[in-house]
Order: C-alpha cells, then sequence, then structure tokens
C-alpha cells in the first residue's frame, strides 16, 4: 500500500497559550523539587510514610508513568512492526512520550529514595538477583532504544531501520513491563500481590494507561496546533484503547475470581472487595467504574459518536482508573497485614495484623505531580526543537 | 573496663569454664569457645548463628529483651509510632478457636534464603557467611523493597536525622535496618544483647549459639524439643526458633 | 580591541594568589592523642578514602575486625575536645575531620550513621604508643582495645 510521504516539522512555541502551559508546568516542576528537597532534609517524616507503607503516592504516580511510558511506545509498534501504515504519522510523537514519560516517573522514583545522593550506587553496584537491579538496566536501556528508535523514524536515511528497531523496542518495552509488574509479584511477603499474573497484568495496564496517555495528549495537541485528527484514525485509536480498557478489566476478574476461590487468599480479597474503605472505593468506582465501564460505554455506545471529545474523555477515564487500580495494588498491598501466624489474631505495637493506615501528605503530592509536569515539559519543549509532529493528521486513504 | 583481653588465655578459660558449665548445668547456655574467632579473621560459613525463644519461660513478652536492644543499639520507638525503627518487638497472638494468648518477641530472623537480599539491587542487603543478615548502609540507596519483601516485618526504614548512634551500632536516616544479631558483641564472643537480658533464674528463655554444630545448646534444644520457625511454609528457613508455639 | 582577556586574566592571577578571596586559611587539623598515627601522616592524607572504603567492607560483609585500620580509633584518638572538654561532634567545625574536609570542600557522609565522637570509655583510655612503621603487629593493648569488638 503506497503511502503518500509523511512531512514532519515543529511547532514555533510562541503562543501565549504555549509559553502559559510551559510555565505553569514549569511552577510544577519546582514545587516537586521542592518537595524532594525537604524529604532528603527532613527525613521521610514529613511524608504520610510509614515502615508499615513504605511505598506511597509517589510510587503510584512512578508506577503509572513507567507502565504508560512503555504502553506509549504501542502506536509506534502498531506502526513500524505491525504494518500500519496509517499509525505512521502519529509515530514519532509516540515514542517521544513513551521517553517522556519514563524519564518523568524514573525521576520521581529516584528522587523518593532514601539516599538519593546514592543513585551513583545504584547505578553502578548490582544485585542481579533483584529483579529491581534488572529494572535499572531495562529503564535506562529503554531510553537508549527509544532515542535510536526516534532517529530511525526522524532520519530520512535511516528509515529502512525503522523496522527492526521497532521490533527490538517492542520487545524491549514488553521485558520491562514484565520487570515492573514482577517487582510486586515475585515478593512472598504480601497477599496481594504474590502471583505470576502481575507480569501479565502490567503488560495490560502499559497497552491501556499508555494509548490513553497518548491519546490524551494526540487530541490536545491537534487542537492546539490546529490539526485535526482524521475521523477514521481517530475511530481506530479509540476501538483500540476501548479493546484495552476490556481486556484490563479481564486481567482483574481473572485475578479476583482466581484469588476468591482459593481460601487462602479469602481475606485479602474481602479486603479489597467489600472491607476495605477508601480501598475498595477505589477499586470499585475508581478501577471497575471510572477506568473500565466509563470507557467502554463512551467508545462503544452506538449513540455516542466517536468524536474527539468524547474519546478524549474516555481516555481521561482510564487515566484515573489507572491511578486507582495502582493505588489499590501498591498502598492497599501495603496496607494488608502481613501473615506471620495464619489463623491466629495478630497485634503489635508496630501495627502488626491491622490494617495500616495512610494518609498522604502534600511532599508526596508534589513529588507525583512535578514528576507528571517533567514528563509534559519534555514533550512540550521537544516539539519545538525535533520535528516530530507530522504536518496533518487527516486520514490517509 | 576497657582492658583489652589476651585471646590465647582467654580462649583456654573460657573453654575451661565452658566445659565446666556443661557439666554442672545442662541448659546454661554457652556458645562453644571453639567458634571464638581470632581477630583479622572472616566470618566463617561452617558456623551458623541462630536463636532460640522457649515461650514457656517467657514471662514478659519479650520486654526485657526489647528494652535491652534498645538500649544496646540506641534506638527507641514510641507507643504506637509507625515511622520509629523498631529491632525487636513484641506481638501478641491469640487462637481465635481457643482464646489462648501468648505473647512473644518478633525479630529479624536471620534466614538462610532471605527474601529481603534477594530484592535488594545494590546488594547492600546480605547474609554473612555465618548467617547474620546486615545491611551495608553503605551501599543502601534507601529504596524500601527489602522492607516490602520481608515477609516477617522485620525491617524498619530511618524516617528522621538521628544523632547520638552508638559507635558499635552505626544508623543514618534514608537507609533501612533490623536486627543485627548484636553482631558486634558476636563478634567479641558475647551474646545479642535480648539474650543476655534474660539472666539469672531466666536464663535459658533466649539461648543463642551455633545451629551448623549439634554439640552446641541451641541445637540440642531445637533437636530435642518442638520447636517451631515463623511460616516456614515460604521455605526462607529462618534462623530463630520459637519452643512452645501455641 | 576588548578589555575581555585583559580582566580575565587579573582575575585569574588575583584569585589564584589568594589575594582576591582574601585567602581561605589553611587546615591546621589537630594532633591526635599518643605519638604517631597507624600510618604515616602523608600516608594517611592520602589514602584514608580508599583505607575507609576497603576496611568497611571487610568489616561489615566478610567480618574481620581488629585491623589496624579502625573507624572508632580513628574517631577516638583523633577526638577534639571542646569547651565543656568533651570532645566535639562533627557538627563543630573544630571536629578533626571537618578542618581538612571543610577547606576542601569535600564532603563526607560517614557521620550521617557513624558516631562522630568515641565511646566516653573509650576516649578516658586511648594511650597511643605503638610507632607509625605500618606493621600489622599489634602490640601495644591500646591498639587492641581501640577496635576489638569496634566499628572494623
Amino acid at each position: 500500500m503506497n503511502t503518500p510521504r509523511i512531512t514532519y516539522q515543529r511547532i514555533k512555541g510562541e503562543s501565549p497559550a504555549y509559553l502559559g502551559w510551559l510555565g505553569a508546568l514549569g511552577l510544577l516542576i519546582v514545587l516537586g523539587l521542592a518537595s524532594a528537597w525537604t524529604m532528603e532534609h527532613h527525613g521521610h517524616v514529613i511524608t504520610g510514610m510509614s515502615n508499615r507503607i513504605v511505598w506511597g503516592l509517589p510510587h503510584v504516580f512512578a508506577v503509572f508513568m513507567i507502565v504508560a511510558a512503555s504502553g506509549a511506545l504501542n502506536v509506534a509498534s502498531i506502526a513500524s512492526v505491525f504494518g500500519q501504515s496509517a499509525y505512521k504519522p502519529l509515530a514519532p510523537l509516540s515514542t517521544l512520550l513513551a521517553l517522556a514519560l519514563l524519564i518523568g516517573g524514573l525521576s520521581v522514583l529516584v528522587l523518593d529514595l532514601g539516599r538519593p545522593d546514592r543513585l551513583i550506587v545504584a547505578m553502578t553496584t548490582y544485585n542481579f538477583s533483584s529483579i529491581f537491579a534488572w529494572n535499572i538496566y531495562l529503564y535506562v536501556g529503554f531510553i537508549a532504544v527509544g532515542v535510536v528508535y526516534l532517529w530511525m523514524m526522524l532520519e530520512r536515511r535511516m528509515n529502512a531501520y525503522t523496522k527492526p528497531v521497532g521490533v527490538f523496542a517492542f520487545i524491549w518495552r514488553l521485558a520491562l513491563t514484565t520487570g515492573t509488574g514482577s517487582i510486586f509479584g515475585f515478593l512472598v511477603a504480601r497477599q496481594a500481590w504474590d502471583a505470576a499474573i502481575m507480569a501479565p497484568m502490567f503488560i495490560a495496564l502499559s497497552l491501556a494507561f499508555g494509548l490513553a496517555v497518548f491519546l490524551v495528549l494526540t487530541i490536545a495537541v491537534s487542537r492546539q496546533t490546529e490539526r485535526e485528527l482524521g475521523p477514521v484514525l481517530l475511530r481506530r485509536l479509540a476501538r483500540l484503547l476501548g479493546i484495552f480498557a476490556a481486556v484490563v478489566l479481564y486481567f482483574a476478574a481473572a485475578q479476583h475470581l482466581t484469588n476468591l476461590y482459593a481460601a487462602e487468599h479469602a481475606a485479602v480479597e474481602r479486603f479489597i472487595l467489600f472491607e476495605g474503605g477508601i480501598y475498595t472505593a477505589l477499586f470499585w468506582l475508581g478501577q471497575i467504574g471510572i477506568g473500565g465501564v466509563v470507557p467502554l460505554v463512551l467508545i462503544f455506545a452506538p449513540q455516542l459518536k466517536s468524536s474527539a471529545k468524547t474519546v478524549m474523555w474516555a481516555a481521561i477515564a482510564v487515566i484515573i482508573g489507572g491511578f486507582a487500580q495502582l493505588y489499590v495494588i501498591i498502598i492497599g498491598g501495603q496496607a494488608f497485614p502481613q501473615i506471620l501466624f495464619p489463623g491466629r489474631i495478630v497485634e503489635s505495637s508496630f501495627a502488626d495484623g491491622g490494617i495500616a493506615a495512610y494518609a498522604p501528605g502534600l511532599p508526596e503530592l508534589g513529588l507525583g505531580l512535578g514528576g507528571v509536569a517533567l514528563a509534559l515539559a519534555i514533550v512540550t519543549l521537544a516539539i519545538t526543537v525535533l520535528a516530530v509532529l507530522p504536518t496533518t493528521m487527516a486520514d490517509t486513504d | 573496663m576497657t582492658h583489652a583481653p589476651d585471646r590465647s588465655r582467654r580462649a583456654f578459660l573460657a573453654a575451661a569454664g565452658a566445659v565446666t558449665g556443661l557439666a554442672l548445668a545442662p541448659g546454661v547456655t554457652l556458645f562453644a569457645p571453639a567458634m571464638a574467632r581470632p581477630a583479622g579473621t572472616a566470618a566463617s560459613d561452617k558456623v551458623r548463628w541462630g536463636l532460640l525463644i522457649d515461650l514457656n519461660k517467657l514471662d514478659d513478652g519479650g520486654a526485657k529483651g526489647v528494652a535491652a536492644c534498645s538500649a544496646e543499639n540506641g534506638w527507641t520507638a514510641a507507643e504506637g509510632s509507625t515511622t520509629d525503627a523498631r529491632w525487636i518487638r513484641m506481638v501478641k497472638v491469640t487462637n481465635p478457636a481457643n482464646k489462648t494468648v501468648q505473647t512473644l518477641p518478633m525479630m529479624c530472623q536471620h534466614c538462610a534464603e532471605p527474601p529481603c537480599v534477594d530484592v535488594c539491587p545494590t546488594g547492600a542487603s546480605m547474609k554473612r557467611a555465618d548467617g547474620i543478615v546486615l545491611v551495608d548502609k553503605h551501599t543502601c540507596i534507601g529504596c524500601r523493597y527489602c522492607v516490602l519483601a520481608c515477609p516477617y516485618g522485620a525491617r524498619s526504614f530511618i524516617h528522621e536525622p538521628l544523632t547520638g548512634q552508638r559507635s558499635h551500632a552505626p544508623r543514618g536516616k534514608g537507609t533501612v535496618e533490623s536486627c543485627t544479631l548484636c553482631v558486634h558483641r558476636v563478634d567479641s564472643d558475647r551474646e545479642p544483647a535480648c539474650v543476655e537480658a534474660y539472666g539469672g533464674s531466666a536464663r535459658g528463655t533466649m539461648v543463642f549459639g551455633d545451629l551448623n554444630d549439634p554439640a552446641s545448646d541451641i541445637s540440642k534444644l531445637v533437636a530435642t524439643y518442638a520447636t517451631q520457625q515463623v511460616r516456614p511454609d515460604l521455605g526462607t528457613r529462618p534462623g530463630v526458633w520459637y519452643r512452645g508455639l501455641a | 580591541m576588548s578589555f575581555r582577556p585583559a580582566i580575565m586574566i587579573a582575575a585569574l592571577v588575583l584569585f589564584a594568589t589568594g589575594v582576591a578571596g582574601e585567602g581561605v586559611p589553611q587546615p591546621h587539623p589537630p594532633k591526635g592523642k599518643g605519638q604517631a598515627c597507624v600510618a604515616e601522616t602523608d600516608f594517611m592524607r592520602r589514602n584514608h578514602p580508599d583505607l575507609l572504603n576497603h576496611q568497611r567492607d571487610d568489616t561489615l560483609r566478610i567480618g574481620i575486625r581488629g585491623d589496624k585500620f579502625s573507624l572508632k580509633a580513628c574517631v577516638a584518638c583523633h577526638a577534639v575536645p571542646g569547651a565543656d572538654s568533651k570532645p566535639v561532634t562533627v557538627k563543630s567545625p573544630k571536629h578533626f575531620c571537618r578542618e581538612c574536609h571543610d577547606y576542601t570542600a569535600v564532603q563526607i557522609d560517614c557521620f550521617e550513621c557513624h558516631n562522630s565522637v568515641p565511646d566516653d570509655k573509650r576516649a578516658a583510655s586511648i594511650d597511643f604508643t605503638m610507632p607509625g612503621t605500618g606493621n600489622n603487629r599489634r602490640t601495644a593493648l591500646s591498639l587492641t582495645q581501640c577496635s576489638v569488638g569496634g566499628a572494623g
């Protein structure tokens, strides 16, 4: 199929709207850095995290961004790896977004460390039986692979190599997402996590979250730069989002129904599904309702037309549902007590046996939002420097 | 008194004392003087240090042990605080079927297959050759993954700047820590502070020794009586045994 | 013809001779207790970072104690008394390590975790008599009392 040559361009980045947006992002980044500084200076005691909930809101943000980064690359993969040329114009933007999200997520993770000054140690001293150590390689390698991939796409002489590099990037991101899910799946110590399903579930999450963020970004950019997204392309992307959201629901069903079947996991399921207070609310309203049902209705209900606005709301719903899901997984998973003596009631002054409390503080929110702002700022600046936006996003037929 | 001991003389005296002790008072715990390591030598993997906690003898739920550890290593935990570090804590276990209640001390189990060591990205969480699980705070980046991975909730993250650390127990903000089995004491042929806290007539409430030596008191107790580990099904092979768990 | 090169050269000369910055005072680390350190001063100045880095792994990871270079012994012998004749902690610029490290602006984080003053009984009893010959043989009681059961 002969596709017309795609022209990419930079945007000028001089309009008041652009500068205002960049300024707002800059402010959030500064607040994020300030949050990180106070956390490092005063210690984590100023956050809501404790010895029972050691990973909090910053990790929810970081994991969301890292998972979405992997999925954001998907549009480029569909173009290069699966040969769907309709997506080719959007491929460089998707790669750029993937890189930006990963950098944003990693910066939140690194700045939350107890000893962020030891980043060099983390980059040079490895224990290879730790999935975390492997992930450091996977994350940093992904940045390198993504940069090369972008180069292959943007430099005409290298276009012939887009497919092999694209395949490599695709496999790399599958490994990365599997590694991210395995952070939780490998741990026997927590009832909510110790399961092989975590890795493939995270792959499903990455597809949904990544595409959702990409859609929000693309629709926003297309409106701001007055290049309308072609309705056929938009419809295809929307349906893809719907399918991914359905797959996420499927994995949730598989995970929870399996756990419900086994008496061993009855307690943790009861906690998440019925008795967990905030976690139960986030699960049903956030993850299932907003993250699953709402996007499916918006995308597949025959009465609603797939306008850019509807699709954008569907994507936003997936993002909100995604945050809710990760909050339940990461924080709910820690809140549920560890089983020291099965079948016994356990209590201690260290919150053994009971649901651990967690109330996120401002530094955590500041750090998380700062990371999001960093990712968005990278994209905002990059589209003025690199020609990644196609001159038109109209349908090619 | 910090008079430095002459090692060869001390080893002889310790051996003589141990032989006499074992002959006169079975159940009095000494660990074999052959374990006394000359200075400048590495910890040996022929030895595996362990603890045995006899809940039949324990009458305070572990409070003396907790107080001793706290004083020895310089940590304090306010009641109800979840950000203060706790190297050892008292856990109340109730059997809902018959309402029996036991309170026991819980600390790092010094597992032979420690999940915390597997997951540490920098290798800061480590197991020494003689089985003591430690955090190398020079390499710890404070990611807290090991805190998540420990099935026993033994690890604590230091949430605020510290001052007045004990010279033998360095600890600092932003790193993770847990019970060190009083490695500084073990390396100078003494027992952990919690074990020593149960002295006099309470001697033997907590027993410290070499699990690899079948002749050591702890090995004999573990072999003779009904002793259990916590969550042995996880395959962590803890080095802490409890006798008298209901 | 611009004045910029001239200004730059003048600034460089002034800074190099310390005139511009009023000269930063040279550090004068106070002498430690006893006659000599465990090794020559020059050796220690140059190599103490490597010694510390190597020794800490030996002590912590491998369990070797009682070697010549012990952080607790360093802290004990190099304790600097303050106004109340108790050793000053690293918070005071008079602390032995800070004398040079403040001057060189090389931040050390040992004392984030380690105690920067000796334990009371240790400070009272240090009496260093072993000459710094670099040999490892521990003849003086005082050396073993510095390092046994200690942080290396």
